[in-house]
């Protein structure tokens, strides 16, 4: 288990930076410094043109100038020498802009593959508190600016920079005073964009904003059009509209502005120094204060031109690196969360009972299953049959310690037992039932399955012996087989068709066209909903698990088909222990015990007889007296 | 297409069309700018007298007053730009917004929520940028490229032969990679979508893969679309990244052919120093502007799905006609059906509804009960004309719901929709989305009528109590209680509602019924419902099976002689009538 102190507030911009740095030199180190070593490379041969050129001008050509018939073979050794140069930037550039694309690519997907598999070990409570398009922003937009940092700007960034310094250097050896000239007028580029840049990004902040606010609004009427169309609300509609579109209209104009203007006014103080540069030069070149030849003087001006406009390149990737950054560390503070703690080490397996009912290991598959208990103590190992036994010692339980959910709930389920829940909604029904699979945890000893604490119990082994459906039914995008399969994934066709026509939900089935290849999208969206909660009901049933938990299982399929469904049910709840949470009390009058939930505390227990016959809540539910949310 | 969009343009008209104007003035400028700078060169510094300080600091100052000119036009038509693309982003979002909002609710079923979302967030922002792209680079590229080739061709008619061969090399190259990759990146954007759908599911149906123990399966899964995701984009980037080296290879293969046949040149004595190095910069500009022009073409190309996204939106016709000559007056809450037929999807062959002849009297309460897929919404979706029958007709007051004006009709006919909405706003906003101009008694009635004053009352803020995006703080019967209340502050002649007592309990639903029967005897009332009792009352019950009226009588007679009334009845334990006792 990684360990990582959960730190609230952002990190420093420079550590997210150096732990991304760490994906980078960590799997392509090789790659990464031969693209370092290419750039290098690359920026030093585009650098060498100009300075070639000076050359060419004061030592090749000047020299032949005027000459009858000027010897031309050292013009065409120069040239050819500098086309080599060239080329080998050229190749050079190639190799680490292809480099880069696995480099870029293969970061990202391991960040992804860690970020999912990471996601895939957290506890329910992450997703409670945090809004699915939160999680899904990670994915999309998060990973997004990081793949455009990563491929764009990191090898644009590293190329400016080099050639920067490579072209300072070259300038140096040129003249002092120009350079020097140089870098003022670079000074002044820099504030004048770190101040243009700023304007801009605190408008682009307004406009993410009002995206949102935007998008909110839009997904909002989406959702309600038919509403608004049963009421004519249209018009009023539209002007709320308008006037957020109209907001968003002003920061994006402002932003765009203030971006546009980077790149004119960094091109154009590049031309003023290139200027003053051709003056000054000029001037020192004809007073002959300093050695300056009319050759150097060309390659300098040359220079100013490639010394100033890397700013723009950087300045333009200024922003994709700081948003690049900021999800960064999103994605990190999401791969910081601690997982699901899982000490258990009593795990389920395969098992044959001897003539004398002791149980004993096996790898095959006897559809007999028991706990395996390795004792710490004397190295023993003991089996328990796995009878789906479980038992509440009073217990509590608060999703934060202030505000309990559940009081002192005490409460047992014999193997085969149906157990069913009544109480309005926040009573705690879905809670009790989310802490017998350990989706939440509780102090220890307050929870036993077959005896056994199920802190104690590996917590894949706990959810595999248990079933459930729930309300929501979850359907995932493919075929129905699947979907069903989902339940247990060595399940051969016959199994699948069998506990579709357990759950009733084979007559449907076959009834689509495609039947039983018949691919789900979105949810399921073409099915209605009670048929989605039979294909639920299909996939527990398959997985075959010896308790059985059903939260609205039924809620959505009309009394009549319920009617129907009830024998399936039956059927599947035979020999098993259940727990039932419906709204509907038809549902769970045949329950071997009732018990009513408010507010946390179990205030009425008993069966469907017995709970009739005390006369309270449940009386009153019943005969429909009370409000059920 | 491009036609439709630029019908969004209107009063951003002006700058977008200024914007181009001044990226050329700005080109135009910084073409100039080398040629000026031969110019000190040659004439000022190395005019083989020595030089010419004078020379030097006269065209200098033309230099910087082109070059701030240079500023002042690339600033100004970066603001237009920005203007334009930022209205027209605006004014395309306003269109599309108004035109779903005359979309009847077949338009509407035709695209999904989550798609008109993205329409209107996503792709219109690939546009806006697609725009300002195209009224600034796209005029950018073509005019420095005709610019840059004019002035070489001038300064040395010779040696720009060369980019006879070059432009259409390095074009074709550019532009053969931006070709082929773009299939390779529609490929990569669509197996994206896989991605996060997968990641999606995951998020939503994480208790059903933990209570599956299923995390290594789903883990597998996304691994499996990782490694694709990967390796297409992989083979998308591995041609885009050629660009840069081939335009360098252009460039310095250019410059390097310049200096070899210029270098003879001025050998001869025909050509000049700085001549030489101005030719050099319109190398660079002209390859650099065929650059840009890949750029965009990809750019277009990319924003090209948007546009078509955006267009099908605007394009999509409603499918409700309004009448020449509306009637605006309902007469009276009579609901006729005459041999109605209705599909969907307009095809004969997949009726929803069949052979539906029905005639209800004005303030008849009349209950709906069916089997999910019977139809019964389909069947009450009518009467407001939400959809068009396909066969026979359908009359409120006696007059066929066509000839109305939509919004006379639809004030008449309130419905409480079985999947029903509350918008963020307070109690009182939303209740008034039924009358705008609703009185605070008025709405208190509305509410008692409905059960629903009790629970305001409540509420530490009353009626002011502000409700949360799709009404998420409310409980599911409070809800539904409000969206009754909303619809009877419209004082409706007809009255629908679709299931919407469903999660309100039996007691409240009795006196909901009891106060309509008292307090709006004149209201024609269609309660559609899965619970018995909440349908024992009325004058008469509709049976609809699988699309066709099974029967159609008072509850009392259906009890004794229809099949699926009765086991409907039994199927709730047959109890309905003894908890009115």
């Amino acid at each position: 288990m990684r360990k990582a102190p959960k730190k609230k507030g952002a990190e420093s911009p420079m550590k997210t930076a150096l732990r991304l740095m760490k994906y980078v030199s960590g799997t392509y180190r090789v790659q990464f410094i031969i693209v370092l070593i290419a750039i290098i490379i690359s920026s030093v041969c585009g650098m060498a043109g100009p300075l070639f050129l000076g050359y060419l001008i004061d030592s090749v050509i000047t020299p032949l100038i005027g000459q009858q018939s000027p010897d031309l073979t050292g013009l065409f050794q120069s040239i050819i020498l500098m086309l080599v140069i060239y080329y080998v930037g050229v190749a050079t550039s190639y190799v680490y802009n292809r480099l880069m694309v696995n480099i870029g690519q293969g970061v990202l997907k391991r960040v992804r593959d860690e970020m999912f598999e990471h996601m895939q070990s957290l506890p329910i409570s992450y997703f409670d508190t945090h809004a699915r398009g939160e999680i899904m922003s990670l994915y999309t937009n998060d990973t997004d600016t990081l793949r455009q940092m990563i491929s764009i700007a990191i090898p644009q960034v590293l190329a400016a920079s080099i050639s920067v310094i490579t072209t300072f250097i070259a300038m140096l050896t040129i003249s002092l005073p120009l350079s020097l000239l140089a870098v003022v007028m670079v000074v002044v580029m820099l504030l004048l964009t770190k101040y243009i840049a700023g304007r801009s990004g605190r408008f682009f902040v307004a406009q993410q904003q009002d995206i949102g606010v935007l998008d909110g609004f839009v997904e909002e009427m989406m959702a309600g059009q038919k509403v608004v169309k049963v009421f004519c609300h249209e018009e009023a509609a539209e002007e709320d509209f308008e006037k957020i579109n109209g907001k968003l209209c002003d920061s994006a104009t402002k932003a765009n502005y203030y971006s546009n203007i980077i790149m004119p006014v960094i091109n154009n103080l590049g031309y003023l120094l290139y200027v003053l540069a051709a003056i000054i030069g000029g001037a020192m070149s004809i007073s002959g204060i300093t050695a300056l030849s009319l050759g150097n003087l060309a390659s300098f001006l040359q220079y100013t031109r490639s010394f100033t406009q890397p700013f723009g390149q950087i300045s333009q990737q200024a922003n994709s690196v700081i948003m690049a950054l900021a999800g960064a560390e999103r994605i990190f503070r999401m791969m910081d969360e601690t997982p699901e703690v899982d000490e258990g080490y009593v795990t389920l397996v395969n098992a044959k009972e001897d003539e004398n009912g002791n149980f004993t290991e096996t790898p095959q598959r006897t559809g007999l299953w028991a706990w395996r208990h390795p004792h710490k103590a004397d190295g023993s190992v003991t089996y328990t049959k796995l009878t789906g036994d479980v038992r509440f010692f009073d217990m509590s339980f608060g999703y934060n310690p202030d505000h309990l959910v559940l009081h002192n709930i005490d409460l047992y389920a014999k193997p085969g037992q149906k157990i069913a829940f009544v109480g309005s909604t926040g009573a705690g029904k879905t809670t009790i039932t989310n802490l017998i699979n350990r989706f939440y945890t509780i102090a220890d000893g307050k929870i036993r399955y077959d005896n056994i604490n199920i802190n104690k119990i590996s917590l894949k082994d706990l959810r595999r012996s248990l079933g459930m459906v729930l309300q929501d039914t979850h359907l995932f995008t493919g075929s129905i087989r699947e979907n069903i399969r989902y339940g247990r994934l060595d399940a051969t066709d016959e199994d699948i068709i069998a506990a579709a026509k357990l759950a009733n939900a084979h007559q449907f089935i076959t009834r689509l066209p495609m039947g039983y290849e018949t691919i789900l999208s979105d949810d399921g969206q073409q099915l209605s909903q009670g048929q989605r909660q039979l294909l639920a009901i299909a996939r527990a049933a398959i997985a075959d698990p010896p308790v059985l938990i059903l939260d609205e299982a039924t809620s959505s399929i009309d009394t009549r088909t319920e009617a129907l469904v009830q024998k399936g049910m039956d059927e599947l709840m035979k020999g098993r222990t259940v727990f039932v949470i419906a709204h509907r009390l038809s549902t769970i009058r045949n329950s071997d015990a009732i018990m009513v939930l408010d507010h946390g505390r179990i205030i009425e227990r008993g069966d469907h007889e017995q709970l009739l016959a005390q006369k309270g809540t449940y009386y009153q539910l019943y005969t429909g007296a009370l409000e059920l949310d | 297409m491009i036609k439709k969009l630029a019908r969004s343009l209107r009063e951003f008209k002006k700058d977008s069309i200024l914007s181009p104007v001044f990226v050329s003035l700005e080109v135009l400028m910084e073409v100039l700018i080398p040629l000026l700078m031969a110019s000190i060169i040659d004439n000022g510094i190395d005019n083989g007298s020595g030089g010419d300080l004078n020379y030097i600091w006269q065209l200098g100052l033309v230099l910087v007053a082109a070059s701030l000119l240079s500023l002042f036009f690339g600033v100004l038509s970066g603001r237009f730009a920005a203007k334009a693309s930022a209205g027209f982003a605006k004014n395309l979002r306003k269109d599309m917004f108004s035109r779903i909002q005359q979309y009847s609710f077949t338009n509407i079923d035709k695209f999904s929520n989550a798609s008109l979302v993205t329409r209107l967030t996503t792709d219109i922002i690939n546009v806006q940028m697609a725009f300002m792209m195209i009224v600034r680079v796209a005029v950018r590229g073509p005019i420095m490229l005709i610019f840059a080739v004019i002035f070489s061709v001038q300064l040395n008619a010779e040696l720009s032969l060369i980019y006879l061969v070059a432009i259409p090399v390095l074009g074709a190259g550019l532009f053969w990679i931006a070709w082929k990759a773009h299939p390779r990146f529609e490929k990569v954007f669509r197996s994206y979508d896989t991605l996060n759908r997968v990641v999606q599911e995951n998020v939503t149906a994480m208790r059903v893969v933990k209570a599956y123990v299923r995390e290594d399966h789903e883990n597998k899964k996304f691994h499996r679309i990782s490694d694709r995701v990967y390796n297409l984009f992989v083979s998308a980037e591995k041609l885009v990244c050629m660009n840069n080296p081939l335009m360098m290879f252009a460039m310095y293969t250019c410059i390097t052919l310049i200096c070899l046949l210029g270098g003879q040149q001025i050998i001869a004595g025909d050509f000049t120093t700085g001549q030489l190095l101005s030719q050099m910069t319109y190398a660079t500009q002209i390859l650099v502007s065929l650059m840009m022009l890949s750029m965009v073409f990809v750019m277009i190309i990319m924003a090209r799905t948007s546009a078509e996204r955006i267009v099908e939106v605007l394009d999509e016709e409603s499918a409700l006609k309004d009448p020449a000559d509306p009637v605006e007056v309902v007469p009276n809450g009579s609901i006729d059906f005459n041999h109605v037929n209705f599909s969907y999807i307009g095809e004969k062959d997949k009726l929803a509804l069949a052979e539906v002849d029905l005639h209800i009297k004005s303030g008849e309460t009349i209950g709906i009960i069916g089997g999910t897929g019977s139809a019964k919404s389909t069947l009450v979706q009518l009467i407001p004309r939400l959809y068009d029958v396909t066969e026979g007709s359908v009359l409120v007051g006696g007059i066929d719901v066509r000839q109305y004006g939509l919004e006379a009709l639809r004030k008449q006919v309130a419905m409480v929709l079985q999947k029903n909405v509350l918008f963020a706003g307070s109690i009182k906003e939303n209740l008034r989305w039924g009358k705008p101009d609703a009185t605070d008694e008025e709405i208190v009635h509305a509410c008692k009528l409905a059960q629903a004053d009790e629970f305001i009352q409540g509420f530490p803020d009353g009626y002011d109590t502000h409700i949360e995006q799709g009404g998420s703080n409310v409980s599911g019967g409070q809800k539904q209680r409000l969206c009754i209340a909303r619809a009877l502050l419209a004082h409706p002649k007809i009255l629908i509602l679709d299931d919407s007592t469903s999660a309100v309990d039996t007691r409240t639903d009795a006196l909901i019924r009891k106060a309509f029967a008292e307090e709006i005897p004149g209201t024609t009332k269609l309660i559609i419902a899965q619970r018995i009792n909440s349908v024992e009352n009325a004058d008469r019950v509709i049976v609809l099976d699988n699309g066709r009226v099974d029967a159609f009588d008072t509850p009392a007679n259906l009890l004794k002689t229809n099949k699926i009334y009765r086991e409907v009845f039994e199927s709730q334990g047959g109890k309905g009538a003894e908890n009115h006792a």
